[in-house]
């Protein structure tokens, strides 16, 4: 079954522009989707779509085969909680918390946990992405490519089926996008999770097995490799 | 609930300074509200414990409230009619069957009365004329109904019956005839009655209208004096519990029909001003708080401004519109709290401070330090009024972030 379904979602600004037009997609557990397209091309805005962040004008958007257009807010902001992970350009780490502290935060929102299995899936998480000796240091005293590397770790921290990414590279350089890029493939293949990632650098968007390209807010190719 | 306290912890300490500005604006309206409802509270309840200790709780006067109903009230009792010019009945001064209504009073649980002559005299001693008003008393059925004992500076209530004539004057109103106690003086009454009468004791109320007019002589006395023999005016009552004080008044003058006055009608106009007081004394501490709220206000919309960030990554990661709401007013609610407890505590040592101060002379009232009253529950109404306004203040703000929308702030950073 498809975990995530996309079905003839339009996006208008009230009196303005078409973000998003007539897009319909179907995502697949352990898929790695690139969506790509030239700046304005609607690709920020379909992902805040898939990821319940936003309401498409018409249309539907089916997580896990249920309409989320029925939901109310408070009941999207539970599926974010448990079953969506987000990432952005910018890190948006809480300044005042630790790497830590941070990956905890959706965890001790969740609450399913108690207080040390908690710390323990939170630097497991830090750990497997090579953070654990900075744990404990504010997001200021790490380098930009820890930064997202710990909020990585934080879309994972109540283990997401879908991880979305938007732009996550866009202020990195090529070696730790690279290395963003083989997180996300890793997490793909290995976990079976469904990661969409935005970006518009084409070489990082070829490690993708699929890649949609949209202009104007429409899709003009979708391609699956291998 | 305990995620939410650690993210509004970690928010305010990143505005120290801001913060510690809006906590000390509501320190300041709560100390201030302390220290001047100790003030105000610590006289008032002095000023009526005076007047509670001093005077009678209950008046039975011999007079009526209203005239008498009219025949012709009476025949018609729903017409309109209107009969002018009639007086209250004035035929016989004085309580009738006195004697019986104070055994009927006695005989009421928590009551003590006793019967009173009040009536005005000319003191004359060497060249000095004072007029004064007399209450001729029973002393020992009078410190029943009267704490005057506890005020005398000279001499004793009994003595007024072991010496021939004897009066018990005021402190002030002795001052102003220039006796001193053992002292002879001249009474001379309205009725043309001249007595030679002697100061056994004096006494200081505190209450300025009491002890420059006031005398007490023997009941007996008083009646040869007045020439009115076997009269008594006023019945004084004193009840075991004071708030009864207007209901028993009423029920009283339902009984006997004389009018019956209690302590609060007698005090009407002190009380009135009391009520003055404490509404300047409200507003101005509201105002305070009303400033301090402003305080709160402006640092928690400056870090709802600051963290809209922050605000559309919580949400992202899916806390709802509540929770956000809630972090927002808990750390207005954590101002005002540090507020309400640094006030109290600023409020206690102000209230200290103040029970040093000296005037140096002696006020009418008899003390020459602020009357401080240290009530817990002004500390409480304090902090109670410093988190209603701080919460208020920080609710506009904490909805406005809970309304964000976490695209649009995304869209702008991207």
């Amino acid at each position: 079954m498809a975990l995530l379904e996309a079905e003839r979602v339009t996006r208008t600004l009230p009196g303005g522009p078409t973000l998003v037009a007539d897009v319909s997609l179907t995502f697949a557990p352990g898929e790695f989707v690139a969506i790509t397209g030239p700046s304005g091309s609607g690709k920020s805005s379909l992902l805040y779509l898939l990821g319940l962040l936003d309401r498409p004008s018409s249309g539907r958007v089916l997580l896990d085969g249920e309409d989320t257009a029925r939901l109310d807010p408070a009941a999207l902001a539970a599926l974010r909680l448990k079953r969506i992970g987000f990432v952005f350009q910018f890190h948006f780490l809480l300044p005042e918390f630790s790497a830590i502290d941070n990956v905890l935060i959706p965890i001790r929102r969740l609450g399913t946990l108690g207080a040390r299995a908690q710390r323990a899936r939170a630097m497991a998480l830090l750990e497997a992405l090579g953070l654990g000796p900075a744990a404990a240091k504010l997001p200021e005293q790490l380098s930009g490519g820890m930064r997202q590397r710990a909020a990585i770790a934080r879309a994972l921290a109540n283990d997401p089926a879908l991880l979305l990414a938007d732009e996550p590279t866009g202020n990195l350089d090529t070696q730790n996008a690279a290395a963003v890029f083989d997180i996300f493939a890793r997490l793909a293949r290995e976990e079976q999770r469904t990661v969409v990632v935005v970006t518009h650098d084409a070489e990082l968007a070829a490690r993708a097995t699929r890649r949609v390209h949209l202009v104007d807010g429409r899709i003009v190719s979708d391609q699956r490799r291998g | 609930m305990n995620l939410l306290f650690d993210l509004a912890r970690g928010m305010l300490a990143r505005r120290r300074r801001q913060t510690l500005v809006s906590v000390l604006g509501v320190a300041l309206g709560v100390a201030f509200f302390i220290a001047i409802a100790a003030l105000m509270r610590g006289f008032q309840t002095y000023f009526v414990n005076q007047i509670i200790d001093v005077a009678p709780h209950v008046v039975v006067k011999d007079e009526t409230r209203r005239p008498p109903a009219q025949p012709a009230e009476i025949a018609h009792p729903d017409a309109a009619v209107l009969v002018q010019g009639v007086k209250p009945t004035d035929r016989v001064r004085g309580i009738r069957a006195a004697g019986d209504k104070i055994a009927l009073l006695e005989a009421m649980p928590g009551v003590a009365a006793a019967p009173v002559l009040q009536g005005q005299a000319l003191l004359r001693y060497g060249s000095r004329d004072v007029s004064a008003t007399f209450t001729g008393i029973d002393p020992a059925r009078h410190a029943r109904v009267s704490n005057i004992e506890k005020d005398m500076i000279f001499g004793r209530l009994e003595d007024l019956r072991s010496t021939a004539n004897g009066v018990v004057l005021g402190e002030g109103l002795a001052a102003r005839l220039g006796v001193r106690a053992g002292d002879t003086l001249s009474a001379i009454s309205p009725a043309g009655v001249l007595l030679s009468v002697k100061v056994v004791g004096l006494f200081r109320t505190g209450i300025q209208a009491a002890d420059t007019t006031q005398g007490l002589i023997l009941l007996k006395v008083q009646q040869v004096l007045q020439n009115r023999p076997n009269v008594v005016n006023q019945i004084q009552i004193r009840l075991a519990d004071v708030t009864l004080a207007e209901s028993m008044a009423r029920q009283i003058e339902a009984l006997f029909g004389e009018r019956a006055e209690s302590w609060e009608e007698t005090s009407a106009n002190v009380l009135t001003v009391f009520v003055i007081q404490n509404a300047i004394m409200y507003s101005v501490t509201g105002a305070i708080l009303l400033v301090a709220a402003f305080g709160i206000y402006n640092i928690i919309s400056t870090i709802v401004f600051e963290k809209v960030r922050d605000i559309a990554i919580l949400k992202s990661l899916g806390f709802t519109e509540r929770d956000i709401q809630l972090l927002f007013l808990m750390q207005g609610l954590a101002a005002g709290l540090m507020g309400a407890l640094l006030g109290c505590l600023l409020g206690a040592v102000m209230i200290e401070g103040l029970a040093q101060v000296r005037f140096g002379t002696e006020t009418p009232a008899g003390q020459d330090r602020f009357i401080l009253d240290r009530d817990w529950r002004v500390y409480a109404l304090a902090s109670l009024f410093a988190l209603i306004s701080a919460g208020t203040a920080s609710l506009i703000p904490a909805r406005r972030a809970a309304r964000l929308d976490p695209v649009q702030v995304v869209r702008g950073a991207a």
